[in-house]
């Protein structure tokens, strides 16, 4: 299944540190096309951090990374715009690359925001700016698409809708995806690779293989690890399920 | 009526806001004005050395603001003194010295107030082909650099992950202010440039709703300004740099009534 041609970005013991302390260190993973591989961990354990070198936004870094293309969607955690400028989501949506009506017009419906088109980026609520940033960043049909906690503040049935969005863009693309999440339950069904992290890389694997690591539940305790292979289990359902929406 | 040097000055005007109507809007977004000032304190440095050895002023003013501007990148990485007191330091030394190196010129002819101020009288033909020369290159640049320049100042991390390479961008943009206070100063004056860059750029502000609607009306607010403030210049014999700077807070004034209006229409 691996062939070399197919991974999109690969760290090698990669690491970063900001004033002489490590955000992350000694990460070794890759993302591949049509696959979904999701960082998991608690706060500060190094999930945004590991993006941001797999992204190229971190240089000084510490090991390699290894970017096999250019064609990158980012959905950042933490998004500050200024607004001295006058942005309205039309003109966002062209940030970094220039599409036609049709294609915005797509992104914005599949996240369900195509009513906010000609509105000012700054008069948005919380979930609305989330459901635009996720629109720009599959507007471009990316080859890889980096998605740092993508669903926060979105209503719930809204998450479901985009998580399965999320996988339904991966399969139709055939694009890798790095997701960073918390919610365990929404995402573990549709993620081929788990990395868990604490600083380091705690363990990775199958979602199932992850659940049953000791580490896993010493750091999520056994709640969490009943979920994941609880999902693991209900995996037929949610291709049943992702079939319906295709239909539509 | 019109006499030629007046003409002049009037191309020269028009030539220059055209190129620091979209300047001037990278400058309020990307909160650049003490940074224009600085490059500007330090033109007098370049008009001073462009006097001693009678070299052409525009191209001194560019080397000196281009130096002075990498200085400052420099003493950003080397430095933890905060961005504002580096940029004063670097504005007031340069005027320093600049002032000082006028004092050993004794023997030339100094027209200080008009190269604080701007003087109309003193554009020439080769002026108004560096301007439009110049400024024609300046939006080329930026029209090439706009993407990842626009993409950065609105989120640099966007632009930097999806590789757009804003590093590169803001390094060329800032040789762009550069030139443009190069090619401005004679007819602005230094002490007066950046207002000619921000104060069209903040009015375009006030009555935009998208950034290119902003970028045409802050170029449209710099030629309303230029053309009533050479006029009012003629007519009151005023110098030509604070003329052109009161007429643009004249239209600043205009678009808060428009601001004012659309808050009582929301309501």
């Amino acid at each position: 299944m691996s062939s070399s041609q197919n991974i999109l970005v690969k760290l090698n013991e990669a690491g970063f540190s900001l004033n002489n302390k490590w955000l992350v260190k000694g990460v070794s993973l890759q993302v591949e096309k049509g696959k979904i591989v999701t960082l998991i961990g608690p706060n500060g354990s190094g999930k945004s951090t590991t993006a941001k070198i797999a992204l190229g936004i971190y240089k000084k870094i510490d090991g390699e990374v290894e970017k096999y293309t250019n064609k990158v969607g980012y959905v950042p955690q933490k998004i500050s715009i200024d607004w001295t400028l006058p942005l309205r989501v039309n003109d966002f949506m062209v940030l970094t690359e220039n599409l036609n009506k049709e294609t915005i017009d797509e992104a914005l419906s599949l996240t369900g925001v195509i009513h906010l088109k000609d509105k000012n980026l700054g008069d948005l609520s919380g979930g609305e700016f989330q459901r635009v940033l996720l629109a720009r960043a599959i507007s471009k049909k990316p080859e890889l698409l980096v998605l740092d906690e993508p669903v926060q503040g979105v209503d719930f049935t809204g998450e479901i809708a985009l998580y399965e969005l999320i996988k339904k863009i991966s399969d139709e693309l055939n694009c890798g995806i790095l997701l960073i999440s918390h919610d365990l339950h929404t995402v573990m069904s549709a993620t081929d690779h788990v990395v868990c992290l604490n600083g380091h890389v705690c363990c990775s694997g199958s979602p199932m293989d992850v659940a049953k690591n000791n580490e896993y539940k010493a750091l999520f305790g056994e709640q969490a690890s009943q979920i994941l292979s609880r999902y693991e289990h209900r995996h037929d359902h949610v291709h049943t399920s992702e079939g319906e929406i295709k239909k539509n | 009526m019109l006499d030629d040097f007046f003409i002049r000055a009037l191309i020269a005007g028009i030539g220059v806001a055209i190129v620091t109507g979209p300047l001037g809007c990278f400058v309020v977004w990307r909160r650049l004005s003490y940074f224009g000032d600085t490059l500007a304190h330090s033109a007098l440095l370049g008009v001073t050395l462009a006097y001693s050895m009678e070299f052409n002023i525009a191209f001194s003013v560019f080397i000196i603001s281009s130096l002075i501007a990498l200085t400052l990148i420099q003493l950003q990485k080397r430095t933890n003194l905060p961005g504002d007191a580096l940029l004063g330091l670097l504005a007031h030394s340069s005027l320093a010295v600049g002032l000082v190196v006028i004092g050993f010129l004794s023997f030339i002819r100094f027209d200080i107030m008009g190269l604080l101020f701007g003087d109309i009288l003193a554009v020439t033909v080769d002026d108004l082909l560096i301007i439009w020369i110049g400024g024609a290159l300046i939006l080329l640049v930026l029209k090439l650099i706009w993407k990842p320049l626009f993409a950065s100042t609105v989120n640099y991390e966007l632009a930097e992950a999806e590789g757009l390479n804003p590093d590169r961008a803001k390094a060329i943009f800032t040789i762009l202010m550069a030139a443009i206070i190069a090619i401005s100063i004679k007819m602005v004056g230094l002490l007066l440039i950046t207002g000619m860059l921000i104060i069209p750029a903040a009015m375009a502000r006030n009555i935009s709703s998208s950034p290119q609607k902003m970028v045409i009306y802050s170029i449209i607010g710099g030629l309303l300004s230029v053309i009533l403030g050479l006029f009012s210049s003629l007519e009151f014999n005023t110098a030509s740099g604070p003329s052109i700077i009161a007429a643009s807070l004249f239209l600043f004034i205009l678009s808060l009534l428009n601001i004012k209006q659309s808050i009582k229409l929301k309501n």
